[in-house]
């Protein structure tokens, strides 16, 4: 019964109104802040040099994006500093 | 005091056109005094979406030249009361209308009707800056379909910018069926991401374009469609009555069975 009902009730996954939504949701985030989606690489590269000269950090996986919903807009970057900088320096 | 009602979308081909002729037949049949504009100067269309392409004399630039008096540019319909169309000129782009001429010919129609409805032309250029320019409020159509709601959102900020809003909403073309399988955006979507207040929602139908070949709008007709039920609802929530949204969504056979097999066959 519970396969059978999976199988009648399942929406799935990727079923494309399901993505039209999410695209909408980041397209229509970018539209109304006016930052193109480019323009968090080029923030994420020139955020990775200025630390970089400070601090050790993972470069591969930084991320910068951007959020919005409807009290605020948020840029996030997500920094992981490189492994052996978290050792304890004496 | 009419209300000045602007119909706009962003993008082409949404509706827009349709909504106005099915928003101003069904206001008027409603016993409304109404009077529909065409701004989409150079590409006109709602003279053919009403069938009244044949008794065309003068247009809107006509006015705005001062080679007519409004009186005589306006249509009537005479399938109603009082319903009348203001064509947009063929032959002229644009240019040739200000958003004070807009203003100036709704301030002359405001005594004697109750209802303006302007279509604007798509996009955010010219035309859609003077069909906005009289406006008291603005209703924006978009199809459930990511380059239109695109434009439609564009379109709601501009509006606000203007301080013209808050715009509201008509959800045109949802196809029930293909909502039930997940692959269309389903109004709560649309709602959720455009943040603005719903004041209809049509279905897809192919009498819509029946209707449109023969000159009829299908708020004309008297048949229980629900597409002609959309628009009637419509026109009634702007008169200010309070009318629930139509339920669209089909149950599928797959989920009766379901739903039946779950409640134990009862």
């Amino acid at each position: 019964m519970q396969t059978l009902a999976q199988l009648l009730g399942r929406r799935h996954k990727s079923s494309s109104g399901k993505v039209a939504k999410e695209r909408l949701r980041l397209v229509l985030a970018h539209d109304r802040a006016n930052i193109p989606p480019g323009l968090l690489d080029t923030l994420k590269d020139e955020i990775i040099a200025v630390i970089s000269r400070h601090i050790a950090i993972d470069a591969d996986d930084v991320q910068v994006t951007f959020s919005q919903n409807a009290q605020e807009s948020r840029l996030v970057a997500d920094i992981p500093l490189a492994t052996k900088n978290r050792r304890r320096k004496r | 005091m009419a209300q000045v009602l602007t119909i706009t979308s962003g993008k082409g081909g949404v509706g827009k056109t349709t909504l106005t002729a099915n928003l101003g037949v069904a206001l008027a049949v409603q016993g409304q005094r109404v009077v529909i504009i065409d701004a989409d100067v150079g590409l006109r269309n709602l003279d053919v979406m009403m069938g009244l392409e044949n008794r065309i004399v003068y247009d809107l630039v006509d006015v705005i030249e001062g080679r007519c008096r409004l009186r005589q540019a306006m249509v009537r319909d005479r399938r109603v009361s009082e319903l009348f169309l203001l064509p947009a000129a063929q032959t002229r782009d644009k240019s040739a209308v200000q958003p004070q001429d807009m203003v100036r010919i709704c301030d002359d129609l405001q005594e004697q009707h109750d209802f303006i409805l302007i279509d604007s032309p798509a996009g955010i250029e010219q035309g859609f800056r003077y069909a906005i320019a009289p406006a008291d409020e603005i209703i924006i159509v978009t199809n459930p379909e990511v380059p239109a709601m695109r434009d439609a959102d564009r379109v709601i900020g501009l509006i606000e910018a203007e301080g013209k809003g808050p715009a509201r909403l008509v959800i045109n073309r949802i196809k029930p069926e293909m909502v039930r399988r997940g692959e269309m955006l389903d109004i709560a979507d649309v709602i959720e991401l455009l943040a603005v207040d719903l004041v209809g929602i049509v279905p897809e139908d192919e009498g819509i374009l029946t209707a449109a070949n023969r000159g009829q709008p299908i708020a004309f007709s008297k048949d229980g469609s629900l597409v002609r039920q959309a628009f009637h609802n419509i026109a009634s929530r702007l008169r200010g009555k309070d009318v629930p949204f139509l339920t669209l969504r089909e149950k599928s056979v797959f989920e009766r069975i379901f739903r039946f097999m779950r409640s134990g066959g009862n």
